[in-house]
């Protein structure tokens, strides 16, 4: 994989195989009609979260509006208990995933060594043996270390994430060896050459990254179920899975407010960031 | 609210991050519960309210419960807690789960603790059928708390429009057969607008269909929980009485029948008759816009149904000081009276015989007859379906439910197979 | 030579904590995984004992192992191309500007920032017959009731749906990415050469797109056999394991029936997969992937 040359410029030059005429207009049906479709699920939590219990099935305009749904489910689980565990738990496996991952990226990328490859491709195993697949044994050695129902648990087996060492160690890779050697000339340690020439040239790796394990660890399920008991540990989706598991059941109203809950933190985020979000893909080079 | 969530959070993330262990001694006697929701919403605040009352009249013990998901999360946040050697004090758990717990070690039985005359009172007070689930071996391992059974809605003003009397369930399995068929409306496309009955099986079907099973005069499992009986000839009319609702007589949906939309499904009109539990009946009566009754499951040879719900369990690794907090607490909680609160807040079945008799009960079931149909039941009802290796065994029946209702397998081989799969597992239990 | 050395002791130093979590947490639980499935599951009045491979022996006979294996193999092969298709076209599309691009955009994106146990539920709604969304619709269009995931022949299909969709607009931020940074003058060359846009596409975007399409297909493969959150609220791997996918099977044996050493076989099994599938990628795939 290699890296993007610079930014790219605005083009002044256009496109040639841009459609236009009839077919911008047949491209653009399709892909509003996609993405109407696409939307439906949220839109529908929308409709459902806004209206009273008996109008989840049936689509009346003229239906009344409430935000009654909002006040029982915030008042039926303690959300924000789950919203502090889950933003300290997202916070915590991204500063160690990227305090980790440059360290580990950097000796990968500049460093020459005995064993190097040998540690790249024990590191790269990971991307397919995720932790996911490894959830009985995790579980056995987090209850050994008597760690089982802690924010930690969830985020061990985590932290040292390959995708993130392996992102930026091809990030690291396409810094110019000039910066480099002049600033060891300058006498700076490797540590100090990684922290004033390598990081700062590698952060729109950084945000993308940032961005895509934020909004994998905050609605990662399976792992934080198994290793959280009680609500002081619990996050959001485990939360929202317990509450919504009634044997009474389903009422849509109250589980899509709470759905909205807990998921407008990251969806407020996206809709006002989503042009940098892009951008940064773009410039981290992932390709 | 805000402000007390996030310093006591900061406090749990400090306890969390730096001493486990430490965050768990306490100086009062802490009993720690896990209680599953099963019924939704207000219980939590309510369960709150009687940790309080509690603790109120005795100050020495500090209650903690946690509220942990539905029966099924519940035993499985226990045992883990459990086995990575910090369990819960006590919890509420399936009365089925006491097979599985007695294997991994994992509770003491409660008559050690009851010493008193007062105490062996109270511990023969409870319905007897609630018991058979609740007892192995001459001794208690679990107390019951929130019961139930299996009991059948059904819309009244449905069945005066389709010329039956809204006031008459059916009481047998021809009737019930007979009712549904004039309740099932078509539409002009020969789509179903209507269905006459609907019997839930996802998830756990087999509580479900050991309503069919009783009423067949089957049984599915002996008292010590090591041998099944899932192919016996009655087991197997009792499913192609089931199968033949959906498949032969097109008056129950086909396929699966997902249990948590039943209750909407209802409310929504699109069924006459549900068989869910008595523990909706709260549910059923705030949601339904219309004239509802309940009644006792229909007869095939006898009526029948299962008993359902949770008891209380005593875990073994508590130390003794916590055990005896908590069999002060169990023994509170399950007074004629709060039994008789928690069944009228809830629409669970009160656990005593007691409990019927106290003033609060006699005037709601006055006003609300019926909260008294899940009792009335009662001499009819089962132990609930319970082995060793439990969850295993019973799904081995519910595949093969499954199977039959998706019409993959005849009722016949499908329950064949689940029996073989059972006497696979249950084989070194005997 | 000396800097050799100090530069391996450098190395060996910075990757120390990367690689002692990884030991930890991967290498080591796969180990014992092995290990663990030659051993019977302790209980609390017998212990673990060695048993061979009687564990593997289990799992051959196990018609559920291997309605799950069956059952992953079909959600693979549908997710996979399907999700990478769309994600390929979504992109293309918002690249071209049509028409409320950046709404559009918003819009494949969003179902990768709700959970997926969340967005179960909402689908569960669009699935229910007789009043769920779906069936509104069909029935709009006089069709025939289906009860979509309480039937052998549709549930399976059903949850792969969702999670085409769960995934499609993840995997379009990683094409948009790659597509905006094409050099605008293959464009140009190209229309000079009077090709098509098909042949523009198939004979230098899409080869160009290559290492983009292996990440994404790396993740696709990942997410076949990790994306289980949703049969959680769904079907519950019913009807009869119609649904039942490997891990989620491993999930039930290994903490909802305790039995830890078969969940431990089944995760060899999951692994060994993972391993062969990645040996395929790297392998194969990789040469025929044009680097610049």
């Amino acid at each position: 994989m290699s890296a993007a040359p610079q930014p790219v410029v605005t083009a002044a030059r256009s496109d040639p195989y841009a459609p236009k005429g009839l077919a911008l207009t047949l491209e653009s049906t399709g892909a509003i009609l996609l993405a109407l479709l696409w939307v439906l699920p949220l839109a529908y939590a929308v409709w459902a979260a806004i209206h009273p219990a008996e109008y989840t099935t049936r689509f009346v305009l003229t239906a009344p509006l409430t935000l009654d749904n909002f006040t029982r489910a915030w008042a039926a689980a303690p959300f924000a208990r789950y919203f502090l565990n889950t933003f300290i738990l997202v916070t915590m496996i991204l500063a160690f995933q990227l305090v980790l991952g440059t360290l580990a990226a950097y000796a990968l990328a500049r460093q020459d060594f005995w064993g190097r490859d040998i540690a790249f491709a024990l590191i790269l195993a990971q991307l397919m043996i995720m932790p996911d697949a490894l959830i009985v044994e995790n579980y056995r050695t987090l209850a050994r270390l008597d760690l089982i129902d802690t924010i930690p648990a969830i985020a061990l087996p985590y932290i040292a994430s390959a995708f993130g060492i392996f992102l930026l160690r091809q990030t690291f890779k396409t810094v110019p060896k000039e910066l480099d050697d002049a600033a060891r000339v300058e006498g700076a340690s490797p540590l100090q050459v990684l922290m004033k020439v390598y990081v700062p040239l590698a952060k729109p790796t950084y945000v993308a990254y940032g961005l895509v394990s934020v909004s994998y660890h905050w609605n990662n399920f399976l792992w934080p179920l198994l290793v959280t008991n009680s609500v002081e540990s619990r996050p959001l989706t485990v939360g929202l899975q317990v509450f919504s598991s009634s044997d009474q059941g389903i009422d849509w109203a109250v589980i899509c407010a709470a759905t909205l809950m807990t998921s407008a933190p990251l969806l407020i985020g996206f809709l006002l960031f989503q042009r940098q979000f892009v951008q940064s893909f773009m410039r981290a080079g992932i390709k | 609210m805000d402000r007390r969530d996030v310093l006591s959070g900061a406090a749990a993330l400090a306890g969390s991050l730096a001493l486990p262990g430490l965050a768990r001694s306490q100086a009062a006697t802490e009993v720690s519960f896990f209680y599953p929701v099963a019924v939704g919403g207000p219980i939590t605040k309510l369960i709150d309210t009687y940790a309080a009352d509690f603790e109120k009249e005795n100050p020495a013990i500090k209650l903690k419960p946690i509220y942990a998901g539905t029966y099924q999360e519940t035993i499985v946040k226990a045992l883990t807690a459990h086995k990575s050697g910090t369990p819960p004090v006590t919890s509420v758990l399936l009365s089925t789960d006491m097979f599985t717990l007695i294997d991994e070690d994992a509770i003491v039985p409660f008559d050690s603790f009851v010493k008193t005359e007062d105490d062996k009172k109270w511990l023969a007070s409870f319905f007897p059928a609630f018991m058979e689930n609740s007892q192995t071996g001459g001794k208690t391992w679990g107390i019951p708390f929130q019961r139930s059974t299996v009991v059948l809605y059904w819309n009244k003003e449905l069945f005066k429009e389709a010329g039956l009397d809204p006031e008459k369930p059916p009481t047998s399995w021809a009737e019930q057969l007979e009712f549904a068929q004039k309740l099932t409306k078509k539409d002009a496309s020969g789509n179903v607008t209507q269905w006459g009955i609907q019997i839930p099986s996802s998830g756990f079907p087999y509580w479900l269909f050991q309503g069919l099973s009783t009423q067949a005069g089957a049984i599915l499992a002996n008292a010590a929980g090591n041998t099944t009986n899932y192919a016996d000839p009655a087991v197997v009319e009792a499913l192609q009485y089931w199968v033949d609702l959906a498949q032969k007589h097109k008056v129950h949906p086909p396929g699966i029948v997902e249990w948590g939309t039943t209750p909407k499904d209802f409310f929504e009109k699109k069924v006459a008759m549900m068989w869910t539990t008595t523990g909706n009946l709260t549910n059923v009566r705030s949601n339904a816009k219309f004239p509802f009754g309940v009644a006792m499951l229909p007869a095939g040879k006898r009526r029948g149904s299962p008993t359902g719900g949770g008891n209380f369990y005593l875990s073994k690794k508590a130390t003794p000081a916590q055990q005896e907090a908590a069999f002060k607490f169990i023994r509170w909680i399950t007074t004629p009276e709060r039994a008789a609160q928690w069944g009228i807040d809830t629409g669970y079945v009160a656990v005593s015989p007691a409990a019927y008799e106290t003033a609060a009960m006699k005037t709601y079931a006055a006003g609300f007859p019926p909260a008294l149909v899940a009792r009335d039941q009662l001499p009819h009802a089962v132990a609930e379906l319970s082995t060793h290796e439990n969850q295993r065994v019973t799904k081995a029946l519910n595949d093969g439910l499954q199977a039959a209702l998706t019409g993959t397998k005849t009722p016949q081989k499908a329950l064949e197979d689940a029996q073989a799969e059972a006497e696979r597992i249950l084989k070194p239990y005997r | 030579m000396n800097s050799r050395a100090t530069a391996t002791v450098h190395g060996w130093l910075l990757l120390l904590p990367a690689m002692a979590c990884l030991a930890l947490f991967t290498h080591w639980p796969a180990v014992a995984s092995l290990i663990e499935s030659f051993y019977s599951t302790a209980k609390a009045r017998r212990p673990a004992r060695f048993v061979g491979l009687d564990n593997y022996e289990q799992l051959l006979a196990d018609p559920i192992f291997w309605k799950a294996m069956s059952n992953n193999l079909w959600f693979a092969l549908g997710t996979i191309p399907t999700s990478i298709a769309l994600a390929l076209l979504m992109a293309v599309w918002v690249n071209d500007k049509i028409v409320g691009r950046t709404w559009v955009r918003m819009a494949f994106f969003t179902p990768t920032i709700l959970p997926m146990i969340a967005v179960a539920n909402i689908w569960l709604f669009f699935f229910t017959p007789q009043y769920g969304l779906l069936e509104q619709i069909v029935g709009l269009f006089g069709g025939r009731s289906t009860n979509w995931l309480g039937s052998q022949d549709t549930a399976l299909a059903a949850i792969t749906v969702v999670a085409i969709w769960k995934e499609a607009g993840f995997f379009m931020i990683f094409y948009l990415a790659a597509l905006q940074a094409l050099p605008p003058s293959l464009g140009e060359a190209a229309a000079i050469e009077g090709a098509s846009r098909w042949t523009y596409f198939r004979r230098i975007q899409f080869p160009l797109l290559m290492p983009t399409t292996l990440f994404v297909l790396i993740n696709a493969v990942i997410n076949a056999f990790r994306m289980v959150d949703h049969i959680f609220v769904m079907t519950r791997g019913g009807p009869d394991n119609a649904t039942t996918l490997l891990l989620f099977y491993i999930y039930q044996v290994g903490f909802s029936f305790w039995d830890t050493a078969y969940a431990a076989t089944l995760t060899c099994v999951l692994l060994a997969l993972l391993a062969l599938v990645a040996f395929v990628q790297y392998g194969i795939l990789e040469r025929r992937t044009h680097y610049r």
